[in-house]
């Protein structure tokens, strides 16, 4: 099965709210010193997956990116988990790209590698929250697409089973292939990148695409971004004190039935 | 004059308990537009019966697309029934809920319609020509304001951000059948499952919930939560960590990607308040908080809390409470 993986470099979701700057005026995020972007949360489970399947069925695994020269760091690392190989779409033209052009841009990349029977992305991206760049490659790939998913319960070579989390639970879905999938953590726990990887890594030559390449020139975005800041909160809490940890708990209880809350 | 769509799907023959919201932020956004007309979409299996209830909150037109489906509807089919609305309405703007199977309908019926999308939206407002719309990025560590060029506007909005509207209004909505197109049915559903207890409330109905994280240690502790909980007849709750680790079903996490919960009390042990977790509880009214690290960012956003280990706090507690409830 040949799958394509789509992986984004992110700020550090850990971040403590603390830390978390912006500048209001360029409307970027202030990276801490010292705190090294990371490979978007839900792509790494989605990469996972995909080794999962490549090692259970054969195939191949390919990954791309959109993003700035640092994005590479973040193919290299999906190289070293075990991705066979990759392909970095980076132009200055793209860097301000919106969800819209986003969609667009992995699309065409992913046409342009030719064949493949699955593409596997992320639920979100933990910088936009946006939930949504996959289900646009979907379209214009014309794909079903099925999202998030909790869990590939079956593969063949034409069809997967799937769970896809709903409220309340989940529905058991078969998707017929090629399909693309918005993967959610609870499906497995990426792999740490072997050594052999890591070497691997070291090697890979991986190529560039421009927006030209992609016949993407004078593409415009939809939606704009008008602001970006940071709301600071002050604590109010009123910490329960008491001689010992136990009568702390008590008088926690009555705190609140005070409180009529309970 | 181009109106306003609102995407609603019934799940189990029932109005998702967002739809009084959903409506009621289109029909101010309809009025902050000049008094554009309000159309419902009601998706779902065996949601005919629904439409006569939509009248009085303020919406002009109700269309219905019922699935007669054995299972439940596909996404396939919800995304037809979405975009076979928009090509009758036409409208300028399109909102739906972010929860459930609503959270991707809106992004792929907003790629379907080459239009541009903004989720999990927190508040709208219009200025000029343009509808401003709140979201929190970075996991809710900032609030960004978007604008969208494209008409129409998809949004979809957080669950419990916004009011619903209160004064219900002696309208009629006209009801009309809406044919959806035959998808190629590369998407078949085998079966739904449903988590959650089916004793005591609902999680996102809850007025109380009693969650737990990744400091309880383990799963053979969870019945702490569980007993606290049903002790105040509440729900339970979950960070992804423990959700993650299979400690409990996906359905009961709380947060970004989780439910998003508006109770009255909402009692967190072990949980260190990441904003992720932070942004499903933001409508909460009082937070408790018991944690051992005093620096946790749960204690921002807690009226009450106890700094230190839960294994001697809560019994305690959870006995005091007994006591008190008698
Ligand atoms: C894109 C994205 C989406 C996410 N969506 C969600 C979401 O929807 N919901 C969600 O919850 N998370 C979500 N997360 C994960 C989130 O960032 C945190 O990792 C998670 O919420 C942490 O869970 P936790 O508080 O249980 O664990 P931790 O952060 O590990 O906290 C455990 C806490 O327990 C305390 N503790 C330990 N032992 C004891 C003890 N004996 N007594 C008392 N206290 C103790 C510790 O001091 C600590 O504060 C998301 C992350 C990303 C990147
Ligand atoms: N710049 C990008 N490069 C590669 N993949 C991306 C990019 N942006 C979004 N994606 C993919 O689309 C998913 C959803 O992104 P978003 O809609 O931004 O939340 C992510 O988890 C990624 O798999």
């Amino acid at each position: 099965m040949d799958i394509v993986v789509t992986v984004k470099q992110v700020p550090d979701p850990d971040i403590p709210p603390t830390h978390f700057k912006v500048d209001e005026a360029t409307k970027k995020v202030i990276p801490p010193a010292g705190v090294s972007p990371v490979m978007n949360g839900y792509d790494a489970h989605a990469l996972e997956a995909a080794l999962k399947l490549k090692e259970q069925l054969g195939g191949k695994v390919t990954v791309v990116s959109l993003g700035g020269d640092s994005a590479r760091d973040t193919l290299k690392r999906a190289i070293a988990m075990g991705a066979d190989a990759a392909v970095h779409v980076n132009d200055p033209a793209l860097n301000e790209a919106d969800s819209t052009t986003t969609a667009r841009a992995l699309a065409a990349a992913i046409k342009k590698l030719g064949a493949f029977d699955l593409v596997l992305s992320g639920r979100q991206a933990s910088d936009t929250d946006g939930g949504q760049v996959h289900l646009g490659i979907a379209t214009h790939l014309g794909l079903p697409s099925v999202s998030p998913v909790q869990k590939i319960e079956a593969a063949t070579a034409d069809a997967l089973v799937v769970e896809r989390i709903v409220e309340d639970g989940y529905q058991r879905l078969k998707v017929r292939l090629p399909a693309l999938l918005g993967i959610s953590s609870e499906i497995n726990e990426p792999r740490y990148p072997p050594l052999k990887g890591i070497m691997a890594a070291g090697r890979a030559q991986i190529p560039v695409w421009t927006a030209a390449d992609l016949g993407l020139e004078g593409a415009s975005g939809k939606v704009q971004l008008r602001r970006l800041f940071v709301e600071t909160r002050e604590a109010r809490v009123e910490l329960i004190e008491a001689d010992t940890l136990e009568d702390a708990g008590k008088k926690l209880a009555d705190k609140l039935r005070e409180a009529r809350l309970v | 004059m181009p109106g306003v769509l609102l995407i609603t799907e019934a799940a189990g023959e029932q109005l998702a308990g967002t739809t009084a919201e959903l409506i009621g932020e289109g029909t101010r956004l309809a009025q902050q537009l000049g008094g554009a007309p309000v159309t419902v979409l009601l998706a779902g299996k065996n949601v005919q019966g629904l439409a006569s209830s939509l009248g009085p909150l303020g919406v002009d037109q109700v269309l219905v697309a019922d699935s007669q489906a054995p299972t439940p509807p596909s996404p396939q089919w919800l995304l037809a029934a979405a975009e076979a609305a928009a090509k009758q309405i036409q409208p300028d703007v399109i909102l739906l809920t972010h929860a459930g199977g609503s959270r991707d309908l809106g992004a792929a019926l907003a790629y379907r319609l080459d239009s541009g999308i903004v989720t999990d939206s927190t508040a709208l407002r219009v200025e000029g020509s343009d509808v401003i719309i709140t979201k929190p990025v970075f996991g809710g560590s900032a609030l960004a304001e978007f604008s969208i060029s494209s008409s129409p506007k998809v949004v979809t909005l957080r669950p419990r951000a916004f009011e619903s509207d209160e004064a219900p209004v002696a309208g009629e909505a006209q009801v009309e059948a809406l044919s959806v197109p035959e998808t190629d049915g590369a998407i078949e559903v085998l079966e739904e499952i449903r988590e959650q207890a089916t004793t005591g409330p609902r999680l996102k109905d809850a007025k109380v919930i009693v969650s737990g994280g990744r400091g309880l240690g383990g799963p053979d502790n969870w019945k702490v939560v569980e007993e606290l909980a049903q002790i105040l007849g509440g729900a339970v709750g979950a960070t992804r960590a423990v959700t993650d680790a299979g400690w409990v079903p996906p359905s009961l996490q709380v947060g970004l990607t989780g439910a998003t919960v508006a109770p009255d009390l909402y009692i967190t042990i072990g949980i260190s308040g990441a904003v992720q977790h932070i942004a499903g509880i933001s409508g909460a009214r009082n937070v408790v908080a018991i944690n051992r690290d005093a620096d946790a960012n749960i204690f921002k956003y807690a009226r009450f809390g106890v700094v230190g280990d839960w294994k001697q706090i809560v019994p305690a507690f959870t006995q005091r409470l007994k006591e008190l409830r008698g």
